[in-house]
């Protein structure tokens, strides 16, 4: 007889990039080949050279890297091998005992970087009875999770490994939230429903119903459709012919092609990263209501780069296979089970109206719009976001067992 | 004093250099370049496989000569004009044999004046070449603005019909008062073009890619709804698939976007060009596998051509043709240009991306008068089979000779 042995030790991490690895990183973004200027006066063509000249130049120079590093070092961290896999985590619990575990997922080209300022207006907040004690992980292949040697780390299996992080955490009931691919992760939760699992909440909602999906891309009849829905549906349509396109086909079909000028350029990844909407939106402080400094963009684009996860975090998309995140037949939310709370923030480009929401959910207990936030809402607007994420738990406190 | 240029024609000399300072920083790059993890699958399902990737490096920067690019574009005469301008850079070689039909023949991505080197000696001198004295052509091979030489638009606008435009203007600076027409790939869209223009002097075309695809067909192919034969089903699907392999999206939406990482990195330059197709990525991966190469696709020959794009840095302005080329596709779907008119020729090669129905030919260029399909050959077929090509052109303009 043998036991195979399946470690489920937890271990402290703390994140210690090698000197050298900062080094190389400021000589080759001292070193950029550029190209010539885009032929346009705008960011049709792609992320504007001057753009990306300055931000580069930044991150060259006065950029620090140790102090992200700190940042994160000054939060518990921890490393955990499921499923064959190290999972790293940030696990910061609530002095409120009674806090409500939650599990929050990050997206691409996002990160845990996302999620660092919700996490004390979460744990702490105004109202001791909203507290949550908040695990943050790595999806895998970011950041200092491992990167996967093998295909099948699709959302799916993501999804149980949370669930297995939350039980090994002694979490028996607890809720889970995400954004981006945290929200594919999520309805994969929400749809296998562990026991435990109390109910989840997103901010990118699959709530496009079949009918307005299939007559977005031409397949079937325009359905009858309210005024806001007939202008979210011309919103789909828009974004459809933006040109914020192309990333998504290149990563579903071709991870590995892409993944080599992005792991060898920093210059390039940043450009590639700014390919996504929600990423070429930012102003860098130009706006004085928009919070998010250089800083903020390369802690995120620097963690891609210093693990060199930019062609492993891409391959998520190959394993999802190309399936709209938005669309409720793909993401299957129908099979949900457990409650479910959506929050539109009014800043995405994708902004779905409530009629569609309720279709999509048959467990749906809390949804709300609100005007500011964009498609990274824990990044751009921390304080709105916790307080969307505290309302819509707060039904599911009452009769905890815990 | 310059007296090498012609000053009626503006057209001037032109020779390759590329100094010492430019390869020497290419080796260190290439060098120093930072690898992904390896793909998850074995095979090519994900992307360039790394194995293959990393011995193409290692074969660029221990056994390629980087000198061979230079010398080989130098032995042959070239020359520079400026047209509309944009200098425009080509190869131009006169047949000895009197009356020979002048033929222009364009390129496309990721392919570059390198695809068309092997056929100038069948082309021009058919006598030492298995043709005959009449088969001979004078030959034409533009660089596309924004590839190779030829220097890059800094403005919008230069889509398939401008390039075609400056084409027919180059035809006439150098004379011909009555030429051809020929190209695949996005080259087949610059003699499209021309051939709607239908410029004095132009009087055939020929096109081993079928860019001009009936838009019923295309619009038909994404809605599953009408009844096709099983042969279109299986060329739509073929069809299809090419968009959904992502650089045709990526470059005709974002070029600047991907073009940041084609400049800096030359073996992400690299991955990128080879990842172009599934035939012409398995026979190039063999080739530096220990396969031997399929005719002209040989490392060196692939390496000249992945040299030349990043010598001349143009990973983002020869990816702009795609957005040029989306712009434009937008617009004629609502103002379609006219007809192609003239005679038509059309070679199928059984390795392209899709083999074209002859009826889909036809429904594209009434007077369609010479269909083939050729034995061997793939997407690059005037750069893979040489002569088999060379033996094309011959048969489909015969008849205007």
């Amino acid at each position: 007889m043998s036991v195979v042995e399946v470690s489920t030790e937890i271990r402290p991490f703390h994140a210690e990039i090698p000197q050298e690895e900062v080094d190389d990183l400021r000589r080759r973004l001292a070193s950029t080949r550029w190209p010539d200027k885009e032929t346009v006066g705008d960011g049709s063509q792609g992320v504007p050279l001057a753009k990306l000249q300055e931000l580069v130049e930044y991150w060259a120079t006065d950029y620090d890297w140790r102090r992200a590093e700190a940042e994160l070092n000054a939060l518990p961290q921890f490393i955990t091998e499921i499923d064959g896999l190290d999972i790293h985590f940030i696990h910061v619990r609530s002095q409120r005992e009674d806090a409500m575990p939650l599990i929050i997922t990050h997206g691409w080209p996002g990160s845990i970087f996302e999620l660092l300022k919700a996490i004390e207006p979460l744990t702490d907040p105004p109202d001791g009875a909203d507290a949550f004690h908040v695990v943050i992980p790595s999806l895998p292949g970011y950041g200092f999770s491992g990167r996967p040697e093998a295909p099948g780390w699709n959302p799916d299996r993501i999804a149980r490994a949370w669930d297995e992080l939350m039980k090994r955490l002694g979490y028996d009931e607890y809720v889970a939230q995400g954004g981006d691919w945290g929200a594919v992760v999520t309805e994969a939760m929400g749809r296998q429903a562990p026991s435990g699992l109390l109910g989840i909440h997103v901010n990118l909602p699959a709530s496009v119903p079949p009918d307005v999906e299939a007559a977005s891309n031409g397949t079937g009849p325009v359905p009858e459709m309210t005024e806001e829905e007939r202008a979210a549906f011309d919103g789909l349509i828009a974004s459809r012919k933006s040109g914020f396109f192309g990333y998504f086909i290149a990563l579903t079909s071709r991870p590995q092609a892409v993944g080599y000028g992005v792991t060898d350029s920093p210059a390039g990844l940043a450009a590639f990263f700014f390919w996504h909407p929600g990423f070429a939106a930012w102003s860098f402080g130009r706006d004085p209501d928009d919070p998010k400094s250089k800083d903020d963009v390369l802690d995120d684009i620097s963690l891609y780069w210093l693990t060199n996860t930019a062609a492993s975090s891409g391959r998520l998309y190959w394993e999802h296979g190309g399936a709209f995140p938005t669309s409720a037949a793909a993401m299957k939310v129908a099979e949900i089970t457990v409650p479910v709370g959506v929050t539109v923030f009014g800043e995405d480009g994708f902004r779905p109206p409530e009629s569609w929401t309720r279709r999509a959910y048959p467990t749906l207990i809390y949804v709300n719009k609100v005007d500011r936030g964009g498609h990274f809402a824990a990044w751009e607007q921390p304080q709105l976001f916790s307080e969307e994420v505290r309302a819509a738990f707060k039904p599911l406190r009452e009769g905890r067992t815990a | 004093m310059s007296t090498t240029t012609d000053i009626a024609t503006g057209i001037r000399p032109f020779t390759v250099e590329i100094s010492d300072e430019q390869i020497d920083n290419l080796r260190r790059r290439i060098e120093a370049t930072r690898w992904p993890t390896p793909e998850l699958v074995d095979d090519g399902s994900q992307g360039v496989q790394i194995a293959f990737l990393q011995e193409l490096a290692r074969y660029w920067l221990e056994d390629y000569d980087f000198g061979r690019l230079e010398s080989r574009l130098n032995e042959l005469p070239q020359f520079m004009t400026e047209i509309d301008g944009i200098g425009v850079h080509f190869i131009h070689v006169r047949s000895q044999h009197e009356g020979a039909l002048p033929l222009i023949i364009t390129h496309g991505w990721p392919g570059s004046i390198i695809e068309m080197l092997e056929l100038i000696g069948p082309l021009t001198d058919p006598t030492s070449h298995g043709g005959e004295a009449e088969d001979a052509f004078d030959l034409v091979i533009p660089s596309i603005p924004g590839y190779g030489f030829s220097t890059q638009p800094a403005e919008t606008g230069w889509n398939s019909a401008r390039v075609a435009a400056a084409w027919a203007e180059l035809m006439s600076r150098l004379g011909y008062t009555r030429y051809v027409a020929q190209g695949g790939d996005q080259g087949a869209g610059v003699t499209d073009a021309m051939g709607r223009i239908a410029p004095d002097g132009l009087i055939g075309l020929h096109f081993n890619f079928l860019d001009a695809i009936p838009k019923e067909l295309l619009t038909a192919g994404f809605t599953p709804r009408i009844v096709f034969s099983h042969e279109e089903r299986e060329q739509l699907g073929k069809v299809i698939s090419v968009f959904m392999r992502g650089y045709i999206s990526e470059m005709g939406e974002h070029p600047q976007s991907i073009g940041y990482s084609l400049m800096d990195s030359p073996v992400g330059l690299a991955a990128w060009m080879l990842d172009h197709d599934a035939d012409s990525y398995a026979k190039i991966s063999r080739a530096f596998l220990g396969g031997g190469p399929s005719g002209g696709l040989t490392r060196d020959a692939v390496l000249d051509n992945i040299t030349l794009y990043w010598i001349t840095g143009t990973g983002a302005s020869t990816s702009r043709l795609y957005w040029e080329t989306n712009k434009a596709a937008a617009a004629s779907f609502k103002d379609p240009p006219p007809h192609v008119k003239l005679p038509v020729g059309f070679t199928v090669f059984p390795d392209e991306l899709f083999q074209a129905p002859r009826h889909w030919v036809k429904h594209s260029y009434h007077h369609l008068e010479y269909f083939n399909e050729a034995a061997r050959g793939g997407h690059f077929a005037a750069w893979e089979e040489p002569e088999i090509f060379a033996e094309e052109m011959r048969a489909a303009f015969k008849s205007l000779r």
